[in-house]
């Protein structure tokens, strides 16, 4: 067998990469080796053993059923809310639709967009578990908190991308349906819409599944649904609680994922 | 098929009906003149934004964690995510199994893993990296399996007809064609979890997120203040970093 010829140069890569990451792993506080000692070895090996059996009781279940409806419920309201914010801005945002673009030069509405887009950044940049921990703060706990959340944060989102799709759907339709006078609602409708629809319909129905993966995450922090319900569970080291809850936030998952699929194919 | 379809719409419609109805959203504390009045009050308490320079140089290391987070968890996702991905690329049983153990790794969010952890290794910012690890290597490994059985056959057929083994034959063949794949997975993902990182905190598993939990549990909104823009300033970076280099890399 011969020598790899690129062997050194590797070995010198690898070295180079081990020596920049160690600040990193120090900035981290990264000692996995606190994971085996004893405390936190008795600690985790209590958890983890009584992780089985998970708790299936009919008390519990029902309890279960309940929260994991309520962050599909959630999921679901804040999206809807969410294309209330988005369908109006994205049609603000894009200049597809400007009638003075046609001439070649953007009109005194180019500001307008600017702050549209501008609206839709800050929408954006704050995470939605940010906004749930304020909302939470202000009004107290409740599904109301995650479902203005997602709102918020899943239109600035949907709003950036509707704009988006629209903007590089082919321009001739609607231009031409501009430029013969129709408003630019029609223009919309027959010219750009036939083109994206379905673009924007999977992508709509794929942020439907993100949604339900966060709004367990919002449970954490007060939001209720699932999240809550693990995070009381967790609080307590109760491991038959928490593996029940896992499992069934495992199959939601899942399901979700797979009625999004179905619907993405049935609409595209 | 029309028919169905409009099965489909109504179905949907009943599905935002439903949710909406069964909530009880309280809409009267949020839309009231008091909840308003109290709500732009909560608002301006955040300005201005605590700027004291021990305050600033505090948040400043947080910053640097959640980097650092970011990175540590993405870089053992590449390795975890490349062990899972090898017998997931493969066949028979090893395939099913690591696919199983991939999709758990994906569906359960940061945020979760991250809780769990908690139990295990405490407060800070170790659970937090591992708890990116974790789930990062679920969603790495698909991809990575996915590159590897499209990667063009004929080089690893040429090797293996010589009689070389299965491991060199990915090292030398499979391994180079889909690098510059894998990178670009990576860097993506790295993107994500800085956003992610700085989140992670408010379940108090470090960062950025951890202290914006802590000031505004205490409402220290002045300090609450610098914390978000901290936050936001990190997002907009990465957003801006990330989109001149594709940029660049697509031009």
């Amino acid at each position: 067998m011969t020598r790899d010829p690129a062997l050194g140069g590797r070995w010198a890569l690898l070295l180079i990469a081990l020596v920049l990451a160690w600040p990193l792993l120090v900035l981290a506080e990264f000692k996995p080796w606190t994971l085996f000692d004893e405390r936190s070895l008795r600690a985790t090996g209590r958890f983890l053993g009584e992780f089985f059996p998970p708790r299936m009781d009919a008390e519990f279940l029902a309890l279960l059923a309940r929260e994991t409806w309520r962050t599909v419920a959630i999921a679901t309201a804040g999206l809807t809310l969410a294309l209330l914010i988005a369908v109006p801005t994205a049609l603000l945002a894009t200049s597809r639709l400007s009638a003075s673009t046609l001439e070649g030069r953007p009109g005194p509405s180019r500001w307008l967009r600017r702050a549209v887009r501008a609206l839709l950044v800050a929408l954006r940049s704050i995470p939605e578990l940010v906004w749930a921990l304020v909302f939470v703060r202000v009004v107290g706990l409740g599904p109301t908190s995650g479902v203005l959340a997602i709102a918020i944060a899943y239109g600035g989102m949907l709003g950036k991308v509707y704009a988006e799709i629209l903007e590089s759907a082919d321009p001739a339709p609607t231009q031409a349906l501009l430029c013969g006078g129709s408003g630019r609602l029609q223009a919309l409708g027959f010219g750009t819409l036939p083109s994206c629809l379905p673009e924007l319909l999977s992508y709509t129905v794929y942020r439907w599944e993100c949604a339900v993966r966060s709004s367990v995450a919002l449970g954490f922090v007060g939001a209720g649904g699932l999240g809550q319900l693990l995070d009381s569970a967790s609080k307590m080291f109760a491991g038959a609680e928490v593996s029940a809850i896992l499992l069934v936030f495992i199959a939601l998952v899942m399901a979700s994922d797979a009625f999004s699929r179905w619907l993405r194919g049935r609409l595209a | 098929m029309r028919l169905s379809t409009a099965a489909v719409l109504m179905g949907l419609l009943a599905l935002v009906v439903a949710s909406f109805v069964s909530l009880d959203l309280q809409w009267a504390a949020f839309l009231g003149p008091d909840a308003l009045a109290s709500m732009g009050r909560f608002a301006v308490g955040f300005f201005p934004p605590e700027t004291a320079p021990a305050f600033l140089a505090k948040t400043g290391w947080a910053l640097l964690e959640t980097l650092a987070m970011s990175a540590i968890g993405t870089a053992l996702a590449v390795v975890g995510g490349l062990l899972l991905a090898l017998p997931a690329a493969g066949s028979g049983m090893p395939r099913a199994a690591s696919r199983l153990v991939l999709n758990v790794l994906r569906s359960v969010p940061e945020l979760v893993w991250a809780v769990l952890l908690l139990i295990m290794a405490g407060l800070g910012p170790l659970p937090g990296t591992l708890a990116l690890a974790l789930h990062t290597s679920g969603v790495l490994g698909r991809l990575f399996a996915e590159s590897f059985e499209n990667a063009p056959p004929a080089a690893a057929l040429a090797l293996r007809q010589r009689g070389v083994g299965p491991g060199r034959v990915w090292l030398f063949a499979t391994l180079p064609q889909t690098l510059p794949q894998l990178a670009s997975y990576t860097l993506y993902r790295w993107e994500n979890n800085i956003r992610a990182a700085s989140v992670l905190g408010v379940v108090g598993a470090g960062g950025l997120g951890q202290m914006l939990a802590y000031h505004l549990g205490l409402f220290q909104m002045h300090e609450t203040c610098t914390v978000l823009i901290a936050m936001m300033l990190l997002v907009a970076l990465v957003d801006a970093l990330s989109w001149s280099l594709r940029r660049s890399l697509t031009r």
